[in-house]
């Protein structure tokens, strides 16, 4: 550890550290714009620029490592003066076209003017002119007017993808960030380079135009693409709901978790909570098949289903959970399985084409839960058969009644003419899930769920993190998340009051199942806590 | 007369061979030098006093210092023969006149700081110097002065020739390792300084072509007589390129306590056609300008820095009465603003403004306010950079507009 003193206050931190973390830990903000904890120092901006000790010259914070007895001051006239220069020469050739900018109400040009610029503007010439609107891959558009060259884009795809497909190219005032000939920005975390451009020079083609940024609403949130289980924050607007189509969630953003994602998220996490806001929803409740489809309500849903598993001997019923489902509600499934003596539960359901894998932040298993349903024992019981059994059973009439969470067994590994045969075959077929596909169309209850940005919940992931979501916006229509229809079932099996929060199913799992023991929501935090092994 | 050191053989034909570089005595240094310590011949060259010639006047024996001892990986030598500075034209001569003369310098240089490879940067437009300097490599390496075991000596050292691609930037020497790196010739953020992590990650050692060629004439005469040839300060000659308004343009070896009026007057044979005097840019391009009655100055190191501008790359541009100050700056803004890496941003967006509003003031469209914008400007952005290019700009900036306020002035009143 290295002691120092940062504007008369001192500060210990770890030797390796910079002056802008240090500064950090005192609650004092050195502005920069090229330093990336996540990256390389470039210290090409020139913004972050502090006086040590008794040298008359202001130095860069990024580039400078604390010494034991340093002597920092962000706040000298000269500090002050040089920054406002820097700001100056920022923004001589940038376009200031705020009005149709996205970045607008998050740029980091407005935001660092306003406290360390307002200077009286000086420059008169004719501005350097730059592409503008330049597509550089299917999610990242550049205005390179816009552009403060500080390279972060360029050292995220040189450093964090090795793609390399960036470069600054030509001199002086004419450099201009582009794509190397032939190249494209494909690569799986290409719109990260949006979240660290601190401007509008990339922004995101999917969020183009879409809302203002201050009319959106933020959640803490849990990518469910994948195992890993990236800290993201769901943007949503609710507030103008004539603006981006209707559509509620306006974009996914990365949410720091040093232990998971650290700054970043994948293009199919980020672009694929489109579920949600998707013409596919289930809004409400529905009984009979096809053409003879019913809306009900869930009095009346919640009464027929429970006479329906009743209708059936236990080893009659097959329950297909999903890897998808929190753990929430994958505990309030488990004791109504255990309730009724359930055999026949499993939630694994193998992918027509195996997920991809990379080593960066990936995961080939794109369930979002797999570790919680493992965790909390949604597997075959004694006796009981896995989910291709039981669709086998199915088939054979073995099995009578099957209750499907979530999946599209239709879009499985499995054969579609078997998994068809099985859904015609049973007498009843029951389907949870929020959206619609191949098989709720032929079941004979749809029970509609609430999509994860509407509920809180937490996902375990595949190195056993137990993370938080929070509730974003309301349930679409009727919908309800898994854990409270699983709670007015049991009600309806006298397995008691439905619980209230998903809080209090958490607190019931922690009293129940021992990995999860002595966790809470409150234990979770904002980073959560892995279980135990 | 002084004694002719560097330039001793330039007028002898075939000078740039190997044949005519022995009968000169050539190489006889660096018997000398193999048979020493490479300590010693570090000691030696601190005690000469010899500054880089390359323009920022570093000594170069404290600069050989800075290595890490005992480092266990490759070291690098590395010859800045970028030549890039406006107004200089000394390396080139060296390059053809007398290549021998490097190749005996960087052999010495690279015993004495532990190098086995050394690389040469040469400027890209310098087609004809690459030609000859490669023709002496080869020369070399046939006579076993270049590759295993040098002169039964153990040492071994290779000599790798490089062509830049024609940026001012690639100069500055931190630039010149991007370069030769194979990236985009941007300046590295100092610390760490190339002699700990330099070329290739490897602790680096980057000298100017004529530094270098000082080494072999410190090791067989002494440091003793090489500082005795200077100032307190600054030990040996220096080649000084004369351009501009003068009878006799040209190189010119002379020690470096000589003044500016000696040179100018004396060795360049002065202003022609009875034209008066108006400036002088002592030191390249970025150096600042000093008027007809501030050239009483020694050009070395020192002296120029008392004088508030500097020796630079000691290339001395002369203007006489009919030069436009105002256009001159243009010229010479335009130059920054074209060369300008662009990497940092006070660098890249306050010389293409510079240049801008010098433009414009020619242009006839200059606005009172624009001479104090400029300074200005250059005042705030100067030590703010990566590397010492704007502050080389800034040079020319404020004692063009300082010292020829009236000139520009009368141009925006227009
Ligand atoms: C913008 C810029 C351009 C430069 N160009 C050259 C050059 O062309 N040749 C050179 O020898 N040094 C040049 N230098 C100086 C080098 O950075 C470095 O100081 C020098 O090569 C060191 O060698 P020396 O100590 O022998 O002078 C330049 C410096 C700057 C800032
Ligand atoms: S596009 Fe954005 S991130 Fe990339 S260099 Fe420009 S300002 Fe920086
Ligand atoms: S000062 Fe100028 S030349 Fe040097 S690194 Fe910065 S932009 Fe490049
Ligand atoms: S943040 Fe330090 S120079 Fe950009």
């Amino acid at each position: 550890m290295v002691k120092l003193t940062i504007d008369g206050k001192e500060v210990e931190v770890r030797e390796g550290t910079n002056i802008i973390e240090a500064a950090r830990r005192l609650g004092i903000e050195v502005p920069h714009y090229c330093y990336h904890p996540g990256l390389s120092i470039a210290g090409q901006c020139r913004l972050c620029m502090v006086e040590l000790g008794n040298n008359p010259r202001p130095q860069i914070g990024c580039n400078t490592q604390v010494a034991e007895g340093m002597v920092v001051r962000t706040d000298t006239p000269k500090v002050l003066e040089t920054r406002q220069s820097i700001m100056e020469f920022h923004l001589i050739n940038h376009p200031l076209d705020c009005p149709v900018c996205d970045q607008a109400g998050e740029c980091w040009l407005q935001i660092y003017y306003m406290k360390h610029g307002l200077y009286e503007p000086r420059m008169v010439d004719e501005k350097v002119h730059k592409p503008k609107a330049v597509p550089l891959g299917s999610h990242v558009i550049l205005d390179a007017e816009r552009c403060i060259l500080c390279s972060r884009c360029v050292r995220f795809c040189d450093e964090i993808t090795g793609t390399g497909e960036l470069g600054i190219f030509d001199r002086g005032d004419h450099s201009e960030i582009g794509l190397f000939p032939g190249r494209e920005l494909a690569n799986p975390y290409s719109a990260n380079v949006i979240d660290i451009c601190p401007v509008g020079a990339l922004t995101d083609r999917d969020f183009r135009f879409a809302v203002r940024v201050w009319y959106l609403d933020t959640a803490k949130s849990i990518c469910p693409g994948c195992s890993r289980g990236c800290n993201i924050e769901v943007h949503v607007n609710v507030r103008r709901p004539h603006h981006n189509q209707g559509r509620r969630v306006a974009r996914l953003k990365p949410r720091f978790n040093a232990e998971v994602n650290r700054w970043w998220i994948c293009d199919a996490g980020r672009y694929g909570g489109k579920f949600v806001d998707d013409a596919s929803r289930l809004g409400a409740p529905a009984r009979g098949r096809g053409e003879a489809a019913i809306e009900v309500g869930w009095e009346e849903m919640i009464p027929l289903i429970a006479s329906q598993l009743r209708r059936y001997r236990p080893d009659e019923i097959g329950v297909l959970a999903s890897p998808n489902m929190a753990n929430e509600d994958l505990f309030l499934l488990r004791r109504l399985v255990d309730h009724l003596r359930l055999i026949h539960v499993d939630f694994r359901v193998p992918p027509r084409t195996p997920g991809d894998e990379d080593r960066i932040l990936i995961k080939a298993d794109k369930n979002a839960n797999t570790r919680g349903a493992e965790l909390i024992g949604l597997g075959p019981r004694p006796g009981g058969l896995d989910a291709h059994g039981m669709l086998r059973a199915a088939r054979e009439r073995r099995i009578k009644c099957l209750w499907v969470f979530h999946h599209d067994l239709l879009a499985s590994a499995w054969p579609e003419a078997e998994v068809g045969e099985a859904l015609r075959a049973v007498e009843c077929f029951i389907y949870q899930g929020s959206n619609s596909n191949g098989v709720s169309t032929a079941a004979h209850y749809v029970l509609p769920s609430a999509a994860w940005v509407e509920r809180d919940g937490t996902f375990t992931n595949f190195e056993g993190r137990v993370q938080r979501f929070w509730k974003a916006v309301d349930p679409l229509g009727l919908s309800l998340a898994d854990w409270e229809i699983l709670g007015r079932i049991g009600e309806a099996f006298g397995l008691g009051a439905p619980p209230a929060r998903a809080e209090d199913c958490f607190k019931a799992l922690a009293a129940s199942a021992a990995p999860f023991a002595g966790l809470s929501y409150r234990e979770l935090k904002d980073t959560g806590k892995v279980v135990a092994a | 007369m002084a004694e002719k050191i560097l330039t001793r053989n330039f007028h002898l034909p075939g000078s740039h061979t190997l044949a005519l570089y022995r009968e000169t005595g050539g190489y006889a240094g660096l018997e000398k030098a193999l048979a020493m310590k490479p300590a010693e011949i570090t000691e030696a060259v601190k005690r000469s006093n010899l500054r880089g010639l390359g323009g920022a006047g570093f000594p170069t024996g404290v600069k050989w210092g800075f290595l890490p001892k005992g480092h266990p990986g490759p070291i690098y030598l590395v010859i800045n023969a970028d030549e890039g500075e406006p107004g200089t034209f000394k390396d080139r001569y060296l390059l053809e006149k007398d290549p021998h003369a490097l190749l005996e310098g960087m052999i010495i240089s690279a015993y004495a700081i532990g190098a086995h490879v050394a690389f040469v940067y040469i400027r890209g437009e310098y087609v004809q110097p690459w030609r000859i300097f490669s023709r002496a490599v080869a020369e070399a390496y046939e006579a076993g002065l270049l590759g295993k075991n040098i002169g039964s000596s153990g040492f071994d050292l290779d000599v790798i020739v490089h062509r830049g691609a024609g940026a001012y930037i690639c100069g500055e020497e931190t630039g010149l390792i991007s370069s030769l790196e194979g990236k985009k010739g941007w300046p590295k953020l100092k610390p760490p300084f190339p002699a700990i992590r330099g070329a290739f990650g490897a602790p680096t050692i980057v000298n100017n072509v004529e530094t270098i060629c000082h080494v072999p004439h410190i090791v067989r005469r002494g440091a003793e007589w090489f500082a005795s040839l200077g100032t307190k300060t600054q030990g040996g000659t220096r080649l000084y390129s004369v351009s501009g308004h003068v009878e006799r343009p040209g190189v010119y070896e002379l020690p470096v306590s000589v003044t500016l009026r000696e040179l100018v007057y004396e060795h360049a044979g002065g202003v022609p056609h009875g034209k008066r005097l108006k400036a002088v840019v002592p030191g390249g391009s970025s150096a600042a300008l000093l008027t007809a009655d501030e050239i009483d100055v020694t050009l070395d190191v020192d002296g120029l820095r008392n004088a508030g501008t500097m020796a630079g790359s000691a290339g001395v541009i002369v203007m006489d009465e009919t030069v436009s100050i105002p256009e001159a700056l243009m010229v010479v803004a335009r130059f920054y603003a074209h060369e300008s890496c662009g990497q940092c941003t006070p660098c890249r967006e306050s010389t293409g403004w510079i240049y801008k509003m010098t433009r414009r003031i020619i242009e006839g469209r200059g606005r009172k306010e624009d001479l104090d914008t400029i300074l200005d400007v250059a005042r705030r952005g100067a030590g703010t950079t990566i590397c010492a290019f704007f502050d080389g700009a800034v040079g020319p900036y404020i004692s063009y507009i300082e010292k020829f306020r009236h000139e520009f002035e009368a141009l925006i009143s227009k």
